[in-house]
């Protein structure tokens, strides 16, 4: 297995974003983006989900971890997530952080608050 | 029928590729079994992680090796 180059036998940690078109939908965005560049976990498409294209449900299905963030109370993340089966995810929601939409403008100061949220879900 | 089994070549993907073949031959159908290790091509099937296998761009399982029980089911 030494010079195996792929990702078998790991199970990878997952985090999908609403990506919504208000504030918090960019605020959950940048995050779910910068926590990927960081290599906690790596961002996956909600839209593959929501399209129900097969590779991608049963890529998450593998997942060992999937997070979801939503921006807002409508919780589409994770309501994406629950119309295709899954359950037992976590959940990041912007408006508990204090996040309300129309009035969280994105800045660093935000995405570090649903980073530092997000994190706490991320073990091992 | 058209099965494509992916992953780069590890033992785990050799294993997932054994069993297919397996599975075809005991179903004693006619399927092209393809092996897919270009990551570009995997990642086009939305397949984060290998070994993976679609059945007729269907994709059945990822992150593991089916078994030649799971294959079979597939197939019927």
């Amino acid at each position: 297995m030494s010079n195996c180059s792929c990702s078998c036998g790991t199970a990878p940690k997952y985090v999908v974003s609403c990506s919504g078109a208000a504030d918090v939908g960019e605020v959950s965005d940048r995050a779910a983006r910068e926590l990927s560049r960081q290599g906690k976990v790596k961002m996956f498409c909600l839209a593959g989900i929501g399209g129900r294209i097969s590779g991608m449900l049963k890529s998450a299905e593998a997942a060992d971890l999937l997070i979801a963030i939503d921006g807002c109370p409508l919780g589409c993340a994770s309501k994406t997530l629950e119309e295709a089966g899954f359950s037992g995810f976590e959940q990041v929601e912007l408006h508990t952080l204090g996040l309300k939409k129309g009035e969280s403008p994105v800045s660093q100061e935000h995405i570090n608050i649903v980073i530092e949220e997000a994190t706490k879900h991320i073990t091992g | 029928m058209k099965i494509q089994v992916m992953g780069p070549g590890c033992p785990k993907c050799a294993e997932a590729e054994k069993n297919v073949k397996e599975a075809v031959a005991e179903a004693g159908i006619e399927a092209e079994v393809i092996k897919v290790s270009d990551f570009q091509e995997i990642a086009s099937f939305g397949v984060f992680s290998t070994p993976a296998v679609a059945i007729d761009g269907e994709v059945k399982v990822v992150g593991k090796a089916p078994s030649k029980k799971d294959v079979l089911k597939w197939l019927k």
